[in-house]
């Protein structure tokens, strides 16, 4: 949570999280929620994706992935509800970094947050990628900020990555309550100018 | 780019600075806090030794993990992790100055149902909460965002947030509905033709004849559900119909100073000659109500039409997606929902948990019963709500048709109480998300429509036409649902 670190880069094996608009309520489903730290959120990630009926770890990818650090995933990832818990629970999972199609926006936003870059490309190179960590289960997948590229294997493409988050990335100034705490004064002034801010009580 | 608009007005207002990693630092006129998203983040303050920077523009209340049953809401709560969340969201706002609307305030329920009706949501304002149904407050022609809990810790040590502006489209809702289709079927009408994914970049300004013919309550259902069109914030512009709504109310000020005010909302209503990115109309003149057929509130039908087939879609991930939502739902395509069987009826929530909504599900109920097999629950969106409905009359309806009249709270729509389904129990709900397990069981069924409809599947026990029980139609006599329309 320290706005020191610079995030230019991102690295380690993949796992493949396929599928359109995968909602948070998939992601970290609502009965987890009832804990007032985020410190157990890594056991609740995908929690009944996760298991077969008996309860038990089915195959799903991140049961046959674990150790994996970039995720891979395909469009309007993260919908639904705002609940940070999924992005919390992905990077306390392990995650550091996400390849995919496209997010909603709250996701992306609770991404910059934590610190994890959420980089785009098109839907053939993202179903590329997801096939080579099948086949690839131990290679590794380098996210590169600053110049926008991916490389696995021989391989690298380009991607895209929302300016403000590679700007909050690189530059270490992510933790935006440090960032905008030194413009007291200028709030001060913003609020003057609203009619409908002045300690009623 | 957008130009002249409420949001451009709104935000020019509160934008403090321009941050340096190009976003803009904007001003929250009203942060709403609930026991779910907040406690991390006030440890998060604690940890670095901040204060709240404006608690008077801060208000909280519990909604989520509330219990619906009153003997459930005996402190402690039985369940530990929710007495621990109430008890962290107590000792947090009472710490900070902030004021909570809790059990015995009277006035606690749903963020989104609460600061309505106080108030709190005016036009022209910021808001923000660790919620995404915050796009509810657009209603009153405001800029109501979604955030997350670090987010949330911005809010509380700084009063802002970072956000990138958006792209503003105007939705123009033409056409008149007709009797027993409602606000809640224009936003899943908007929903369809836009898809679910339609709106990111993008916040919703809604407007047109459809859309100024509704009141605030109807007004709040369709802002509330921008989001599950993947619009962070929608509004409409304020009009008369929003200053009578306000008129009166605890928050809002009087006299000279409401007609100061109102000055203020008049000059944030986009021009006449505003520019949007982007304008669309979406025809809901004579629709028939709406329900979902899958597993997202995109697939959805009017009533009278059947179930798609997934080749019908264009895009592959709309037929990927069609294919698992039959498989989940057990349905085939070509059939028509209308007697889909229903296990449990659901009413209430930040969609529709208003007074108007059990008043229009009470018309339907009136001299008729629950079918056995269905469990029903209706839960009042906050506590000023079920006062309400109570003075009215309104609980003797549903309780004297089979209904559970239950305490104010988030409840079924997804389940962080007691109140869940179980097993693969299909739920005809009011509330916004049909996600898979968004109701607490993996396998559960959700089919989403109005509190007119949801109370009509109840008498049911399936799937059904609510017009069919309004005006002289005789229960069950209306053999086309075209007809019992006009």
């Amino acid at each position: 949570m320290s706005g020191e670190n610079h995030i230019t880069e991102v690295g380690g094996t993949g796992v493949p999280i396929p599928g359109d608009d995968i909602d948070t309520d998939q992601i970290l489903p609502a009965r987890f929620m009832k804990e007032v730290t985020f410190d157990n959120m890594a056991d609740y990630l995908f929690y009944d994706a996760r298991r077969d009926d008996d309860g038990e770890f089915n195959d799903h990818p991140l049961n046959r992935f674990e150790g994996a650090s970039i995720a891979v995933i395909n469009s309007n990832f993260g919908c639904g509800s705002s609940r940070e818990h999924a992005p919390q629970a992905m990077m306390r999972w392990g995650v550091d970094g996400i390849v995919g199609e496209s997010y909603a926006e709250i996701f992306r936003d609770n991404c910059k947050s934590l610190g994890i870059p959420a980089v785009t490309t098109d839907h053939e190179t993202v179903v590329e990628l997801q096939e080579w960590i099948e086949a690839n289960p131990d290679g590794e997948i380098d996210i590169d900020v600053e110049n926008e590229e991916v490389t696995y294997g021989e391989t690298t493409i380009d991607v895209d990555i929302d300016h403000a988050m590679k700007e909050a990335l690189v530059e270490g100034i992510w933790d935006t309550t440090s960032l905008m705490y030194s413009n007291k004064s200028k709030v001060e002034a913003t609020v003057d100018g609203l009619p409908y801010v002045e300690g009623d009580d | 780019m957008s130009n002249g608009t409420l949001y451009d007005k709104v935000w020019d207002k509160h934008k403090v600075t321009e941050l340096p990693n190009g976003q803009d630092q904007l001003f929250i006129g009203l942060h709403l806090v609930h026991e779910v998203t907040s406690p991390q983040a006030f440890g998060m303050l604690r940890e670095r030794d901040l204060d709240v920077a404006y608690p008077d523009q801060t208000f909280a209340t519990t909604d989520h993990i509330a219990p619906t049953e009153e003997k459930k809401r005996q402190r402690p709560l039985k369940d530990d992790q929710a007495e621990e969340m109430l008890t962290a969201l107590e000792t947090n706002t009472s710490d900070n100055g902030i004021t909570f609307f809790g059990f015995e305030s009277g006035k606690q329920g749903i963020t989104h149902v609460v600061a309505p009706e106080l108030g709190l949501s005016q036009p022209g304002m910021t808001v923000a909460c660790g919620d995404s149904h915050t796009a509810t407050h657009g209603a009153f022609g405001s800029i109501g965002v979604g955030i997350g809990t670090s987010q949330i810790r911005d809010v509380l040590a700084t009063g802002c947030i970072a956000a990138d502006k958006q792209k503003v489209r105007r939705i123009n809702v033409e056409g008149e509905l007709g009797e027993g289709v409602y606000a809640k079927d224009i936003i899943l009408k908007i929903i369809q033709d836009l898809g679910v994914d339609g709106g990111v970049g993008h916040v919703y300004e809604y407007g047109g004849e459809a859309i100024e013919a509704l009141d605030m309550e109807g007004r709040l259902a369709v802002c509330n559900m921008s989001i599950e069109g993947g619009a962070r914030a929608g509004y409409i512009n304020p009009d008369e119909t929003t200053y009578d709504y306000l008129k009166g109310r605890e928050y809002v000020p009087e006299g000279d100073e409401f007609e100061e005010r109102k000055e203020y909302w008049e000059s944030i209503k986009s021009d006449e000659d505003a520019e949007y990115d982007d304008v669309v109309t979406v025809d809901a003149d004579g629709i028939d109500p709406l329900v979902t057929w899958g597993i997202n509130p995109g697939q959805v039908i009017e009533i009278s039409d059947t179930v798609p087939e997934p080749d019908d879609f264009e895009a592959r991930t709309d037929r990927e997606a069609a294919e698992q939502a039959l498989e989940h739902m057990d349905i085939e395509p070509g059939q028509s929902m209308l007697g889909y069987d229903v296990d449990v009826a659901f009413l209430g929530t930040c969609t529709n948990g208003r007074v108007s909504d059990f008043e229009e599900a009470a018309k339907i109920l009136e001299g008729n019963q629950v079918d056995e097999d269905v469990r029903a629950l209706a839960v009042p969106g906050s506590e000023s709500v079920r006062a309400e409905c109570e003075a009215r009359g309104l609980d003797e309806v549903f309780i004297n048709a089979g209904f559970q009249w239950r305490r104010a709270g988030c409840s079924m729509c997804l389940a962080m109480n007691d109140d869940a389904l179980e097993g693969d129990e299909v739920c005809a709900s009011s509330s916004n998300r049909n996600f898979i397990g968004r109701q607490g069981s993996k396998d559960g069924r959700t089919v989403l429509m109005s509190p007119a409809m949801v109370a009509a599947a109840a008498v049911e026990g399936e799937v059904t036409d609510a017009r069919e029980y309004l005006d002289d139609e005789p229960a069950g006599s209306a053999s086309g649902v075209g007809e019992a329309a006009d």
